[in-house]
């Protein structure tokens, strides 16, 4: 990672974005001009109160939504003119996500969960499900592969959800309050792992509203009304 | 990209079987909407097969010409008391013609019948008696059921031998012992030298050739004995008719001839009858239009079972659109994670195949098990062909198909971010 060059050690540029939705006869502008570049292995959290654009970011950022003016780049490529099935492509090839609820699916399971990214993939069922049980392994789930996630606890139902995002092995993750639906032991051993993923070199952006949770960040963002209020790198 | 297809089978089996009752629930719109179109077919199957059957008795390959009292002379038969005479029908000269003069006719057999008082034994009764060349047994075929039948030796030989049908038979309770006995026909004697099998119930649309007759005997001892004149006796006044000959049936060398050959024939009485005494009728033709009878009785029938499976695909539409809502969170961790917008159709769409599919496996078992049920219970044939298994499998697999693309498509639209809100 050391020896990158200058401009590939920016993995995430925002340039002027833009995000104006339609809310009845009225324009909001939820990103008001935001220029920000995040460099490749980098743990910036995002802060700010609600409306502030911080969950509109996430999902610019996460390719879920597109941006109304500006440029976005991922990995020196302007996402912004790409189509729906290529913002899947790379969704799929680069991002991973944890979020604050989960977002497992409920009828698969923790094995399945977990392959997910895989079988989009196109992998071999035998490669994805012995990745899938390393993994599983990993955020130290050994033995519930088969497990349902309405058997788990939350922290362990977060647990999948990080196996699962890092199934793709993305450079990217984002994480969406990681632990707002945990208690504050629980919350620390998901944040523990997180900051170890910093660690291995992945980017990880994470949204959240707890200075506490933000302190496992190096640099953070504080947004409001759609703008960056603040940086602390 | 490589995607295994097995493989997404099997987690549209899983997903399914999660909701085992709903999917049991849904496929049976299905199973009864595939059922009913094959038993419907074959019961259609059945009833035109039995009329197709009656039809090739008659052999596809004759021209039947029949000697009819023509409508004119009907209206002349005064009803005073002097003696009516009527001479009509085909003559023996009409019937040379035939023979001669058609390259296409292979062979023909003359019938003469003749009504007389028959004895056997000391049972006697009126007998319906076909003069005939031995010819008659091949463009006819009927089982022998004891004896032999008429050669043509008993033509050259003048030799006084009967043949009776199992009608026949039956009437002058003949039996296999009555070989060899003398029958009398209207005062001369025959030797019974054969018993054939009779053809055809009664009732049936379909006129055969040996339906209601009694005994066949060579057609020259019948011209000699018997000659063309019947005399009737009918309130108080006295009818004579003469006919030379009742029927010819006439066999074609090929059957895409047949059809010329009829109007050849037609043609050729036309110029020697000056009225129309006389009646054509080709199986051939009844054939094909049993045929195509048969052919709207199915699709009459297969429409109104089709509007069953067409509910039961509603029926199927209704509960993936349901499915679809419900799931809507899942849709959305699946675009969020990079699944395309047609691997989500695919996923969908599989699920409403295979239910639409296994249903309509289920459904041909009933389908089956329902004609066997007829048949058992009413005694009404069917017949369950490959096609009216086939198709409705197909259409099942296309109902699936079709039922299953708007909800699928509905699901791929579905907004990730939305989606994933969605509690």
């Amino acid at each position: 990672m050391k020896n990158e060059t200058a401009s590939n050690n920016t993995i995430i540029q925002l340039e002027e974005a833009k995000k104006i939705y339609n809310v009845g006869s009225q324009d909001v502008n939820a990103l008001n001009g935001v220029s920000v570049s995040f460099k490749r292995g980098s743990f910036w959290a995002i802060m700010g109160p609600s409306g502030s654009g911080k969950s509109t970011m996430m999902n610019i950022l996460g390719c879920l939504d597109r941006l109304t003016e500006g440029h976005y780049l991922l990995e020196g490529q302007d996402v912004g003119g790409l189509d729906d099935d290529s913002l899947s492509e790379f969704r799929l090839r680069h991002l991973g996500f944890i979020f604050q609820s989960f977002n497992l699916i409920p009828q698969l399971t923790v094995l399945r969960n977990i392959e997910l990214p895989l079988y989009y993939l196109g992998w071999d069922q035998k490669q994805s499900e012995a990745r899938a049980g390393e993994l599983a392994a990993s955020v130290g789930l050994e033995g519930r592969l088969n497990h349902k996630p309405t058997e788990l606890s939350g922290g362990q139902m977060q647990r999948v959800a990080i196996a699962r995002a890092l199934a793709n092995d993305p450079q990217i993750i984002l994480a969406d309050e990681p632990t707002g639906n945990l208690d504050t032991a629980t919350g620390k051993q998901i944040m523990e792992l997180i900051a170890e993923l910093n660690r291995q070199g992945r980017t990880i952006i994470m949204v959240t509203h707890e200075s506490h949770i933000a302190a496992y960040a190096k640099n953070k963002l504080h947004m409001i009304d759609g703008v960056i209020e603040m940086m602390e790198e | 990209m490589k995607q295994n297809f097995i493989r997404d089978i099997q987690i549209g089996i899983e997903n399914l079987l999660l909701h085992k009752l709903r999917s049991f629930l849904t496929m049976l719109g299905v199973v009864f909407g595939v059922g009913s179109v094959v038993a419907m077919l074959s019961v259609g199957e059945g009833a035109s097969k039995d009329a197709l059957d009656q039809i090739r008795k008659v052999g596809s390959n004759n021209i039947i010409i029949k000697s009819v009292k023509s409508v004119e002379e009907e209206s002349t038969t005064t009803p005073d008391r002097r003696p009516s005479l009527s001479v009509y029908g085909i003559t023996y000269s009409d019937f040379e013609r035939m023979t001669t003069t058609f390259e296409t006719v292979s062979r023909a057999v003359p019938v003469k019948e003749i009504r007389k008082d028959g004895r056997l034994g000391s049972k006697s009764m009126e007998l319906r008696v076909v003069g005939t060349t031995p010819e008659w047994f091949d463009l006819v075929k009927r089982d022998v059921l004891a004896g032999r039948i008429m050669v043509s030796s008993d033509l050259t030989n003048h030799a006084p031998a009967v043949v009776l049908t199992e009608y026949g038979a039956r009437r002058l309770l003949a039996t296999r012992g009555s070989i060899g006995q003398n029958l009398s026909i209207g005062g001369n004697s025959f030797k019974v030298i054969g018993i054939v099998k009779s053809e055809g119930e009664e009732g049936s649309d379909i006129q055969l050739p040996d339906q209601e007759v009694d005994a066949y005997i060579p057609i020259d001892l019948a011209k000699v004995l018997y000659g063309d004149s019947s005399v009737k006796f009918s309130g108080g006044g006295i009818e004579i008719t003469s006919v030379e000959l009742h029927q010819a049936i006439v066999e074609v060398n090929d059957i895409n001839n047949v059809e010329i050959t009829a109007n050849a024939i037609k043609a050729m009485l036309e110029r020697f009858h000056t009225k129309k005494d006389y009646e054509i009728s080709v199986p051939l033709a009844l054939l094909r239009q049993a045929e195509a009878t048969k052919r709207t009785f199915n699709i009459v029938l297969g429409s109104i079972a089709g509007i069953s499976l067409l509910v039961g695909g509603i029926g199927i539409m209704n509960i993936m659109l349901a499915s679809v809502t419900e799931r809507t969170r899942e849709i959305g961790i699946r675009r969020a994670i990079g699944a395309k917008r047609k691997q989500i159709i695919t996923q969908f769409l599989i699920e409403t195949v295979v239910l639409s599919t296994i249903g309509g496996i289920v459904g041909i078992g009933v389908g089956i098990f329902i004609p066997t049920l007829i048949t058992l219970a009413a005694g009404m044939p069917t017949v369950v062909t490959a096609t009216s298994i086939m198709l409705p499998l197909c259409i099942s697999v296309g109902i699936g198909i079709i039922f299953g693309l708007y909800p699928a498509a509905r699901a791929a639209e579905v907004d990730p971010i939305i989606a994933l809100r969605h509690e």
